[in-house]
């Protein structure tokens, strides 16, 4: 039995390792060079606690559920979870309704914890909220983590327990017969398909248009976000701290990030299908930024901002995740339209398409697979003098530091290369090298020089994350 | 009537100098220069402007690539495109020492090209 | 573990730390001196252009000459440098300085500290540019390394926003070595660097120069295809209608500098704003074990006095450990239309050497040093723009019964 998933983003990672666990061939197709580029690399990076989706919605069913199921996901795939709490604050009385009704769904979708508490109560866990506070909705479970990292784990662990991983590959085509689905045509070759599992983010409906009609259309919807800086920002907030929820959805927050920054955002805006790909930022975003924020903490400094970025989020005109075999064709399953709180729900989708596969096919178990996988240490701050001491003296390299601001060594740099980096911002995620102050501004040519070196490729060749962006056009002397 | 505004490189007082070209463009006063020098300095920037030239050579079998180099005195200003070409098809073996003569008397203005880093050799 | 003994550490081996390790080592100190590149020299290694060194030097230098002279006198003066090795620690308690490097973990065991480790640039991120996500934006200091350094081109044409010095003398390398510059775009009125760089890298090439205008979008798929200009007005908003549209592959950025000071978070005073040390005229910080000096202070426009400063802290940190008492301090205050302004403090009985900065620039105006009423010293009748630094001496003799030092210009 042939699945093929496409889409490498945090869902379809889940998924081909939730898929690895029986005995059959599992391949996942990535039109990027690097796992997690798209939707799941500009986010908030929440993990919801759940009182948002009515409880009638898909959502609400994977929610909650995905939340309690990152505990256990973290620890075996050795990642970072914190599970911070959030805050949802209002400032009036409508808003106090809000929070109320927010509340009530929270209770109805078994939100473990939840609390409506006093001003005195917001203020004391956060002291930078702004003090007109009326109330505010306290989530215990929220958390924070770092989302292209669960996709990065999961595809190594899955790669592992043998995954076919295929990169730098565009679907072009589905192949059925009889109306069964038979092949996945790419760019560069084909595939033998029993399963399609469509995870493809932002492209799910063109996907899906290849094989049949009974799909959702998608729109992108942008999110602007301001990063500010960890040296001087990091007590600003300890919670997720939200507005009052809108039409536009959860409104834009201001939340610790897992490397210690502070982001603001995002903003939420519709945008034509044609637009697809672009995730700019736009001088109406960030003054919507700071505007927004600043009600909530009033005193955020933006001269501390060191980046701003943009993600698009895939949206159905339903609002909701459709998570849905094809009535059409058999074998074409739809794990679609997955906007907040997609990277949440994540887990519990893919171990829901998974047992549904399972039992559908009566798939036998992979005894041979082994869910642990170890992240890369970052040395400094993780080792005790003595403990860094001893591994330097074993290996060198782990004592030469390429990123002063994030301390990162160049052994961590090579072990990102050998487990998957080939761009400079697979050397970025896989080690939070050039996340810091000065923004690769000492590190990025030592990065290339080591990517040079570790790949064997020209620094013509070096990519920046998308399959043409090259920073260096030649040398200055041949 | 034009007025060009420069500041004179030959001390460090670095002297604001005003001269005023007249509609032949002739200059027809000097302000602000408190020595000969610095008068001459003028002089020389309207009708012959010289600059030194930084610039890097290909190093063969050098720990760096390339190695610094400048012109060890001013050239015309009107030289410098040629000049670059010698430069980008110069290349010196390492190992380069600072001050090292790369090209002698380049296109006959008396200057030479001379490394300005040490590069050792691999 | 390894430990070393000295009794004055410099930190950041550039033009500020070379010249500390000299004069401290000359006052008869041991000198260590710690540096986390493979060479000393810091940013001088990749400023291959002239203009340095007319004072300290009294002769005109480029970058890698400047850095391998002092980096002589280091070696005839048999100071010992420790290359490759990260700071990670330094504690005051302990009188203690840890450092990593590839041969593992090593602790200092000093007297004092001089902390020398410059400045970073500002990242293009922070200036809150709508922008997509393409690749080909470089801070010019980057460019600079990659173009002098690594041997790599990066682009084929560009815009650069800022005119400060480091831009405009990118602006003349990439020009020398092929890459279209099509402008230099300059958010303020007038330009932010020396006039003699606007001529000899602007004007000498025919680039446009921009005043009063700014970057406004940044657009491209993988890289960069446009950048969008436009005027600005007083507030630095930009004007409806005034866009230009310049089709390059690269944005160079020099929107300043930014003193690295992340390391003494918490250990020492900082100026709020610019996160400079804050120091006395002894270069001394607000931790007496701390003396710091160079780009980490303030943004200096000379490196040769980068040098002279460096000097100064690095006497002081010598005399410091060999037990000197220190003398009392007296305030010195940002009077009018001062911006930026170094020392914070002075110390009684010895020489002064005021580096100031304007916030607005200014003509037929008097630069005062005053002890309330009293003109302790005065420059009149001269022009001042915030990209050129002031900088002025007072004897020891004026300043013996002041007891508070206002720097005004007006």
């Amino acid at each position: 039995m042939n699945i093929i998933i496409i889409g490498a983003g945090v869902v379809g990672s889940l998924i081909a390792r939730e898929l690895c666990r029986y005995n059959v061939s599992v391949t996942l197709i990535e039109k990027n060079i690097d796992v997690g580029q798209e939707v799941t690399k500009a986010n908030s990076a929440i993990i919801h606690a759940g009182y948002d989706d009515e409880p009638s919605s898909v959502r609400a069913k994977f929610c909650v559920k995905g939340n309690a199921m990152y505990t256990n996901l973290s620890q075996e795939l050795d990642f970072e979870v914190k599970r911070i709490g959030s805050l949802v604050a209002a400032f009036n009385e409508e808003e106090v309704n809000t929070i109320t009704e927010l509340y009530n769904r929270g209770i109805n979708n078994n939100v473990p914890n939840l609390k409506l508490i006093s001003p005195e109560q917001a203020l004391e866990i956060e002291p930078n909220l702004n003090p007109s506070v009326k109330a505010a909705l306290y989530a215990p479970t929220a958390g924070i983590t770092e989302p292209w990292t669960v996709a990065i784990a999961a595809v190594e662990n899955a790669v592992a327990n043998g995954l076919n991983l295929v990169l730098e590959e565009k679907v072009t085509g589905i192949e059925t017969q009889d109306k069964k689905v038979k092949k996945v045509i790419t760019d560069k070759g084909s595939y033998t398909a029993d399963i399609v599992i469509n995870a493809a983010g932002l492209y799910a409906d063109d996907i899906a248009a290849m094989v049949c009609s009974d799909y959702r259309p998608l729109h992108p919807r942008r999110g602007e976000y301001i990063l500010l800086s960890k040296v001087t920002s990091s007590d600003l907030v300890k919670t997720i701290v939200f507005p009052a929820p809108g039409k536009m959805g959860k409104g834009v927050l201001v939340l610790p990030t897992i490397d210690g920054g502070i982001l603001l955002g995002p903003t939420s805006q519709d945008l034509d299908q044609r637009y697809k790909e672009d995730k700019s930022t736009t001088q109406d975003g960030i003054d919507f930024i700071i505007e927004k924020t600043r009600q909530l903490i009033p005193n955020i400094d933006i001269r501390n901002a060191i980046k701003t970025f943009a993600g698009l989020r895939p949206e159905s005109p339903q609002k909701d995740f459709w998570i849905e075999e094809s009535q059409e064709i058999d074998g074409f399953i739809n794990a679609s339209a997955m906007r907040s709180p997609g990277l949440t729900a994540a887990p519990a989708v893919a171990m829901y398409i998974s047992q549904q596969i399972s039992q559908k096919y009566s798939l036998k178990p992979n005894l041979l697979f082994n869910p642990q996988r170890k992240r890369i240490v970052n040395y400094i701050n993780e080792l005790g003098d003595e403990e860094y001491d001893a591994l330097i003296k074993q290996d060198p390299l782990a004592g030469k530091i390429i990123c002063s601001c994030n301390k990162v060594s160049e052994r961590e740099i090579i072990q990102a290369i050998k487990r998957g980096a080939r761009s400079i911002d697979g050397v970025k995620f896989r080690t939070r090298a050039m996340f810091g102050d000065c923004q690769g501004s000492f590190c990025t040519f030592k990065i290339m020089q080591i990517l040079s070196r570790e790949l064997g490729i020209d620094y013509k060749d070096i990519r920046y994350n998308k399959p043409d962006s090259r920073p260096i056009v030649g040398n200055t002397r041949d | 009537m034009r007025t060009v505004e420069i500041v004179c490189v030959q001390c460090p007082m670095g002297c604001k100098l005003k001269i005023t070209m007249d509609e032949e463009n002739k200059i027809s006063d000097i302000a602000g220069y408190t020595c000969e020098r610095g008068k001459q300095y003028a002089i020389q920037e309207i009708t012959d402007p010289k600059r030194i030239i930084p610039s890097s050579i290909k190093v063969v079998n050098g720990e760096l690539e390339l190695v610094s180099v400048k012109t060890d005195r001013p050239v015309s200003k009107k030289l410098i495109p040629e000049i670059m070409i010698i430069i980008k098809n110069s290349m010196v073996t390492a190992p380069v020492k600072v001050g090292q003569v790369l090209v002698k008397n380049i296109l006959g203005t008396g200057a030479d090209i001379v490394a300005t880093r040490q590069v050792n050799a691999k | 573990m390894k430990s070393y003994n000295t009794d004055v550490a410099v930190i950041g081996a550039g033009a500020a730390g070379l010249s500390a390790a000299l004069a401290a080592s000359r006052e008869g100190a041991r000198v260590l001196l710690i540096e986390r590149n493979e060479d000393s020299g810091g940013i001088l290694n990749q400023c291959i252009h002239n203009g340095f060194g007319l004072h300290y030097f009294k002769t005109e230098l480029t970058g890698p000459e400047y850095a391998f002279r002092l980096a002589q006198m280091i070696e005839e003066k048999s100071i010992e440098v420790l290359t490759q090795r990260y700071l990670l620690d330094i504690d005051s308690q302990k009188k203690q300085i840890k450092v990593v490097s590839e041969k593992g973990i090593e602790f200092i065991n000093t007297k004092s500290v001089v902390y020398t480790c410059g400045a970073r640039e500002r990242p293009f991120g922070s200036l809150l540019v709508p922008s997509s996500r393409a690749c080909g934006v470089y801070t010019a200091g980057v460019a600079q390394r990659f173009i002098n350094l690594e041997n790599k081109m990066i682009g084929k044409s560009a815009i650069i926003l800022g005119s400060g010095d480091i831009g405009l003398i990118m602006a003349r390398r990439l020009t020398l070595e092929g890459v279209k510059v099509q402008a230099v775009i300059e958010r303020m009125p007038y330009p932010g660097g020396l006039v003699r760089n606007i001529n000899q890298c602007l004007k000498d090439f025919d680039i446009p120069l921009y005043l009063s205008h700014t970057v406004t979008q940044v657009r491209g798929d993988a890289r960069i295809n446009e950048v969008v200009v436009c005027q600005v007005d007083e507030k630095y908003c930009a004007v409806p209608q005034t866009e230009k549209i310049f089709s390059v592959d690269t944005l160079i950025l020099s929107v300043g500098l930014i003193p690295e000071t992340s390391k003494l978070y918490g250990k020492v005073n900082l100026d709020p704003s610019t996160k400079g040390v804050i120091i006395d005229s002894n270069g001394q910080s607000s931790d007496p074990f701390i003396f710091a000096a160079g780009n980490c202070v303030i943004v200096y426009d000379l490196v040769d006095y980068v040098s002279a400063e460096g000097e100064n802290a690095g006497r002081n940190a010598a005399l410091y450990a060999a037990g000197k008492e220190q003398d009392e301090k007296i305030t010195i205050e940002k009077g009018n239309n001062i911006g930026i302004i170094n020392p914070s403090f002075y110390v009684r009985n010895t020489a002064l050497d005021i580096y100031a900065r304007v916030r607005k620039p200014v003509e037929k105006a008097s630069f005062v040093v005053r002890d309330s009423d009293e003109v302790i010293f005065s420059v009149k009748n001269k022009s001042y723009v915030p990209s050129e630094m002031i900088h002025i001496k007072i004897d020891k003799e004026k300043l013996s019964r002041v007891k508070k030092l206002t720097v005004e210009v007006i």
